[in-house]
């Protein structure tokens, strides 16, 4: 069997379509894995081994198990105790779930990236807390965390195919509809690994424009 | 389906069901074992192309790394096992399975044993020249020793990436952890606790993988030491 251009070109605007809903469970699941992330944080940060450790111990867990299985167990469980959400809202929360524990990591690194004496020194021009973090933490910390920050968004998006596996219609759902609906996979799987291979290739170009314009307005102030 | 009363159980679950949980987990670090050597035979040979002096052998690792970095291995399996066989390559699935996640985890170990070897300061191998050291000498006596301390944290990483990964593999019916799993919730309907015991059993998984390779960490260290003052 050839590869019959005709029929990949057939196939697109269904996986456009796909392509669609996988960068809305994106737009959701990426600010959700920021803010989430942040949160973790602090606990991680905290004095006491009991706030600590136990966060600790969740992050890594969540971080060290697969996505796919987290997927399915908010998926059928979720359910189970009274929570009824929609494919996509499921899917979206468990990568923003899954992704939360990597930003964290991100930001915890970044924090820490900022030597103790500028802390010191905060304290001793009498700054508050908000005005330390402002001024002086979060502006050294944030050109540290774009690039792996914007590494995840990548690496999300590439994660996507397996809502597939929780029904929800993504591009890897639309082009297992469109093989079976010729007999042709060949086409439609072939399509749909170069729309994610363009789409990550344009994500990965604008998150290199975002640390650049961050970097050079840093710069100049 | 299953005569509870008459069936001997453990914590509940009656023991055939515990039996293909075992032989899930058997397929599961298969996967994994056999995974990781392809991926790193994959990212050594793409990582010290990309320093080769050849344009070719750096633009054909260049592309390699750059497009299974792109593509979602999720996508590539499902190139390999739904795709590929109307091309008349039928691979056994699970030998797909190892493929699919071996390309994908070796493009990003690629870019580590490149990033590792870029890392080495130059001083190094002007001096590997100065004690007229070929090339070849110079990487694997002088670079190589040095770089992969500097690795083994990073490709430890992606151990856990690609034990993550090989979870996929349930969703082109190859029988690991995940899809015994599966079977076991249907038979039994504890749908929480399945999964709950399968993320527990993929968790003390990456926690003995990320062990294993924090002594491997700890003994290479002690090579490179003393390969570097031999």
């Amino acid at each position: 069997m050839n590869f019959d251009w005709n029929v990949a070109w057939h196939s697109v605007p269904a996986l456009l379509d796909g392509l669609l809903t996988a960068l809305l469970s994106i737009a959701i699941g990426y600010p959700l894995a920021i803010a989430l992330g942040l949160l973790l944080v602090f606990p991680q940060r905290s004095a006491r081994p009991w706030i600590r450790i136990p966060v600790r111990v969740v992050v890594e867990f969540i971080r060290s198990t697969p996505l796919l299985v987290q997927l399915f167990f908010l998926f059928y469980v979720l359910p189970a105790f009274g929570v009824e959400l929609s494919a996509f809202a499921t899917g979206a929360i468990g990568l923003g779930l899954h992704y939360a524990t990597y930003t964290s990591e991100v930001f915890r690194a970044g924090i820490e990236s900022v030597p103790t004496g500028q802390w010191d020194a905060a304290t001793a021009l009498n700054l508050s807390t908000t005005r330390t973090w402002w001024s002086v933490v979060l502006p050294q910390a944030i050109p540290k965390v774009l690039p792996p920050l914007g590494n995840y968004a990548i690496a999300m998006f590439k994660d996507t195919p397996q809502l597939t596996a929780i029904t929800v219609l993504e591009v890897l759902s639309a082009a297992r509809a469109e093989g079976a609906q010729t007999f042709r996979y060949l086409e439609a799987i072939t399509m749909a690994g170069l729309l994610y291979l363009l789409v990550s290739l344009v994500l990965a170009w604008l998150a290199r424009r975002v640390e650049q314009r961050y970097a050079t307005t840093r710069g100049i102030a | 389906m299953f005569g509870a009363a008459a069936m001997t159980t453990m914590l509940g679950l009656p023991i055939p069901l515990w039996q293909r949980l075992a032989d899930g987990l058997a397929v599961t670090l298969q996967l994994t074992v056999f995974g990781a050597l392809l991926a790193a035979v994959f990212a050594f040979l793409a990582g010290f192309a990309r320093i080769s002096r050849l344009r070719l052998v750096r633009g054909i690792a260049f592309g390699y790394t750059e497009a299974f970095r792109g593509l979602p291995a999720l996508v590539v399996l499902f190139w390999l096992v739904f795709a590929l066989p109307s091309l008349g390559w039928q691979l056994d699935p699970l030998a797909a399975s190892v493929i699919a996640v071996a390309l994908n985890i070796g493009a990003y170990g690629a870019e580590v044993v490149r990033s590792a070897l870029a890392a080495i300061p130059p001083g190094q191998w002007d001096a590997a020249t100065a004690v007229n050291l070929s090339r070849g000498q110079t990487l694997r006596m002088v670079i190589l020793p040095q770089a992969v301390v500097t690795m083994i944290p990073s490709l430890s990483n992606l151990l856990i990436e690609l034990l993550k990964a090989t979870a996929l593999v349930s969703l082109v019916y190859v029988q690991d952890l995940t899809f015994q799993g599966q079977i076991v919730r249907a038979a039994t309907g504890k749908t929480a606790a399945v999964f709950l015991g399968l993320l527990l059993g993929y968790g003390l998984i990456a926690l003995v993988l990320s062990g294993l390779m924090r002594a491997l960490e700890h003994a290479a260290g002690k090579w490179a030491g003393r390969v570097v003052n031999s």
